[in-house]
């Protein structure tokens, strides 16, 4: 019986810009499910975090409750965690950047916990740009209870036990836009090659990054005829553009055909490099991205990749005109100024 | 790539490495698993299967398989193989009643052995079960051969060998001690169906410099002096002793010597170390009693005064390798070196000789006066005379003149059958899933953290005092469990059924090496560099699939896999699974089938 991880490691693993291996950014064995898609999304985020050469230590994840919201333990041992009430992730993640803005906050939830218990909590985020990328690992069920259906199951979606589900989905994605969320973009986590760049550009996006994230439960709702099973998704995808992600410094290798190619340039000089785009489609055009989403939906397709960025976003600090300075760092002679600079302000009320 | 064949019995067998490795094939993790589970008499039994002599292997083995231990290359040292050989050898009870019982009725076959040594007595192993009536000729009072004459007592006691070499010699064996086989065409002559000549190389090469005649009295050839030594002849050494040569006969004489009144023993290399053929092992038990090793001296003369000898004279040289590694010793223009010494060794290799056979008699020599041997049948140029051993194909050691050994058994067992020796038995396999359940397997599979662990030594003021008092005291119980769960069980393989993978990714994901690795498929080259962690060992294949519903192919490189099983435990679908495979080298005797252990 193991559950215990081999403490070898591949001797030739190479490592990244800060001298890190990808196994610096391992956290401890998944408990969940063998086959469960969250663990692919684990992996994604470890590599991600590895080739963006992250130092763990600036990072702090962030999660509610279920089987999403257990894998921040499967990831990034050496970051800061925080394993929130039901559903008020968000509201953590907002305090948490309030106070510290010098973090790269790493936010994980699941369809229960964003689209149900948490739905109060997760639009606000989104309507105040919380600098943060927001993973939602979708698998249409309550895994955690026995896998019923959850508020993102689609209508004629099949349960394991065979059961129907009658009541429309709630599309985080459509969502998001709708209340003008300035990243999203919808993945599977059986596709690393587009899941990795994706949550790569999320961590680089000034303001609040969505990942709907298409993650089956092998265990509840993995049947073909279930719409976020590995089988239905695999024939059903149909991606917006392939993805790469440039960070800042690093040099363009790839020559990008021109006219079917776009580039996203971000505030700290990343680019995003999109591929083979959809027609009619731009992707920093909310308009063209809500098209293309309904003309998904009614062609039955699990429409994945970046669908919207807006590379103007102005994130909450910049809104609220706060100091540079991380707020939990600022001293009592800097938040108390004393008399003088009272009657200084008050002065320019006169 | 194509998809990996796994029905190829080697491709899973390579996997094992020590096993691979092995010249006999013994199935490594099979005993040490045994052994852990402290049942040292099926270990014994699986070696002695095997290997036929896991007592003296289990201290003298050159072990091949330790360089190739998956373990070498995960961390620092492989798995003490070796030493973890010899706990089963030490632990066990009595072992006679599971060896195979020699049948009263003979067949009404006639064979010949010549030469008492491993691959003789192998071949005595493999078909006297089978009614044979077997002959074995040697020139010394004892069987054994050079495991008795030139492995010295403190690294092999003689009781271990006679107990060993008795297992056999006691399967009704004909022996014909103290007789020196002086004709090929004399044994001939004789009714044998079929003659295996398993002399060994017994000629140890001389130096013929200045003085070697005058001072002849104090200048012994490595081997010769050794077996000497063995049989009580010689009981003593002078004060100064030099020994001339790398190799692990050097090392032998050099610590034989401390232990027969040399004080200032020196072993003198004419080559840089690095180029030492001696065991790595054996230079370190060497250096621990004192013994320098001193490296780029070629000797120049032997010194004689008065017609004793005095010393010898030195050239200094450095070596040079030109652009194809070729090595050229060349002289440093420093002065020479004189070494003072009352006795020499010369021990710089060991030659075949065949004096005895004579050449007329349809038996062909070619090479360096080698035998023309076929090296799949052993057979010789002559249909009834099989060579083995060092005989065969020149010096190697145990483990390969045993190999030899089976391999000629099987011959002569089709010769005298009248079939033909190519017509060979395939290797006995199977290939059973370990699963107990979700999260259990047969094996130990979690993987320990611990470093190779160090074999006791006898107290060298005691060992020197007495030739015949063993330095390695091997493993105690607890330290061999130890030891024994550093092996990786890499015979438990990881199994991939294409058809039932639903690419879940779990797999790649939980592997702690990075050994498995989704993607499109491509030449091995271009697949090598694209994995998860790049596969840079070429001796290590690839494991590839067939073309997965994605269109994606299931990589894994063997290499650095630690056999932890996590790959089956996170897959849905047990399209992974972990199945011991068992791969026995095909011999005359089908001993036993050793994956039934209710049979022992």
């Amino acid at each position: 019986m193991t559950y215990i991880k081999p403490l070898f490691r591949h001797p030739e693993l190479p490592k990244n810009k800060i001298g890190y291996a990808k196994s610096d950014y391992e956290g401890a064995i998944s408990t969940l499910c063998a086959g469960c898609g969250h663990d692919s999304i684990s992996a994604a985020i470890v590599h991600a975090c590895y080739e963006l050469s992250i130092e763990p230590h600036r990072l702090a994840k962030l999660s509610g409750i279920g089987c999403s919201s257990k894998t921040p333990t499967y990831f990034l041992s050496n970051s800061h965690g925080f394993n929130a009430v039901h559903g008020r992730m968000p509201s953590i993640a907002t305090g948490a950047n309030m106070a510290n803005r010098g973090l790269i906050y790493l936010g994980v939830s699941g369809d229960g916990d964003s689209a149900s218990i948490g739905m109060g909590q997760f639009v606000h985020a989104i309507r105040r740009n919380v600098n943060m990328v927001y993973i939602v690992m979708n698998n249409g069920c309550y895994g955690l209870t026995k896998g019923q259906n959850s508020a993102t199951a689609d209508i004629g979606s099949l349960s394991k036990g065979g059961a129907e589900n009658h009541y429309p989905a709630i599309d985080l994605v459509g969502l998001a836009l709708e209340l003008g969320a300035t990243f999203v973009g919808r993945s599977f986590s059986g596709d690393k090659t587009q899941l990795v760049p994706l949550i790569k550009a999320a961590m680089s996006h000034p303001g609040f990054a969505l990942l709907d994230v298409v993650s089956p439960c092998v265990t509840f709702n993995n049947k073909p005829e279930s719409t976020k099973s590995y089988d239905y998704v695999r024939a059903h995808l149909e991606a917006t553009a392939t993805i790469d992600f440039v960070p800042e410094k690093e040099e363009i290798t790839v020559n990008y055909p021109e006219g079917k190619s776009a580039h996203v340039k971000l505030h700290d000089g990343s680019v995003i490099h999109l591929q083979k785009l959809a027609p009619n489609w731009n992707p920093t055009d909310r308009h063209s991205a809500v098209n293309r989403l309904q003309e998904a939906k009614m062609k039955n397709e699990v429409l994945t990749g970046l669908l919207y960025i807006d590379p103007d976003s102005q994130e909450m600090h910049e809104l609220e005109n706060t100091v540079e300075q991380p707020l939990n760092t600022l001293r009592e002679a800097e938040l108390c100024p004393g008399s003088e600079a009272l009657e200084k302000i008050n002065a320019s009320f006169r | 790539m194509k998809p990996t064949n796994i029905q190829d019995p080697e491709y899973f067998h390579k996997v094992v490495d020590c096993q691979y490795a092995c010249p006999a094939h013994t199935p490594v993790p099979e005993y040490i698993r045994m052994i852990a589970a402290e049942r040292y008499t099926d270990a014994y039994m699986v070696n002695w299967e095997s290997n036929v002599f896991p007592g003296i292997l289990g201290r003298t083995c050159d072990r091949p398989c330790e360089p190739a231990c998956r373990r070498g290359r995960i961390e620092e040292e492989p798995v003490a193989i070796c030493r973890l050989k010899r706990v089963a050898a030490d632990n066990k009870e009595e072992v006679r009643h599971l060896m195979p019982a020699i049948p009263e009725k003979k067949n009404g076959k006639k064979i010949a052995l010549i030469g008492g040594g491993p691959a003789s007595l192998t071949v005595a192993r493999d078909l006297a079960p089978l009614g044979y009536e077997i002959h074995l000729y040697d020139e010394w009072d004892k069987g054994g051969g050079m495991m008795r004459t030139q492995i010295p007592a403190f690294r092999l006691p003689e009781s271990v060998l006679d107990e060993e070499v008795g297992y056999i010699l006691d399967m009704g064996i004909h022996t014909h001690f103290n007789t020196y086989v002086e004709s090929m065409k004399k044994i001939l002559e004789k009714d044998y169906d079929a003659i295996f000549v398993g002399t060994g190389a017994p000629q140890g090469r001389d130096l013929n410099l200045p003085g070697r005649q005058e001072a002849g009295a104090n200048i012994h050839i490595g081997i010769n002096w050794l077996a000497s030594v063995a049989f009580g002849h010689t009981t003593k050494i002078g004060r100064r002793v030099i020994i001339l040569g790398g190799g692990n006969t050097a090392m032998d004489c050099c610590r034989t010597s401390r232990r027969l009144g040399g004080d200032e023993v020196k072993v003198v290399v004419r080559s840089p170390f690095k180029d030492m053929k001696a065991s790595s092992w054996e230079i370190q038990d060497a250096k621990r009693e004192d013994i320098p090793i001193m490296n780029n001296l070629p000797p120049k003369e032997f010194v004689v005064e008065k017609g004793k000898l005095k010393g010898i004279v030195f050239g200094k040289v450095a070596a040079i390798y030109d652009e194809n590694g070729k090595r050229s010793l060349v002289p440093t223009g420093e002065p020479d070196v004189f070494i003072e010494a009352d006795d020499v060794i010369i021990a710089i290799g060991q030659d075949n000789a065949f004096p005895w056979v004579e050449r007329d008699l349809g038996i062909k020599f070619g090479k360096w006066d080698l035998p023309v041997v076929d090296k799949t049948t052993f057979q010789s140029t002559l249909d009834r005379v099989f060579f083995g051993g060092d005989a065969a194909f020149g010096p190697e050691n145990v483990i390969t003149a045993v190999a030899h050994g089976h391999q000629a058994a099987v011959s002569i067992d089709l010769f005298c059958r009248g079939e033909s020796v190519y017509n060979r038995p395939s290797p006995y396999t199977n290939l059973v899933s370990q699963k107990m359940g979700i999260h259990e397997w047969s094996y130990d599979s979690p993987v320990v953290v611990d470093k190779r662990y160090l074999v006791p030594h006898a107290e060298k003021q005691v060992a020197l005092s007495n030739r015949k008092v063993e330095v390695e005291l091997g493993f105690d119980p607890p330290t061999g469990f130890k030891e024994a769960q550093r092996c990786l069980n890499c015979d438990v393989q990881t199994v991939f059924n294409t058809s039932r993978c639903i690419e879940c990714d779990a797999c790649m994901d939980v592997c702690p090496t990075s050994c498995i690795t989704f993607t499109t498929n491509g030449e091995e080259e271009d697949l090598r560099a694209r994995l998860l962690a790049p596969a840079n060992n070429v001796t290590q294949d690839l494991y590839v699939s067939e073309n997965l519903p994605t269109g994606r192919v299931m990589v894994k490189d063997e290499d650095v896999c630690l056999h932890c099983g996590l790959c089956a435990e996170r897959c849905p679908t047990a399209a992974w699974d972990m199945q011991k495979y068992l791969y026995q080298v095909t011999k005359a005797t089908p001993i036993w089938n050793i994956s039934e252990p209710s049979t022992i």
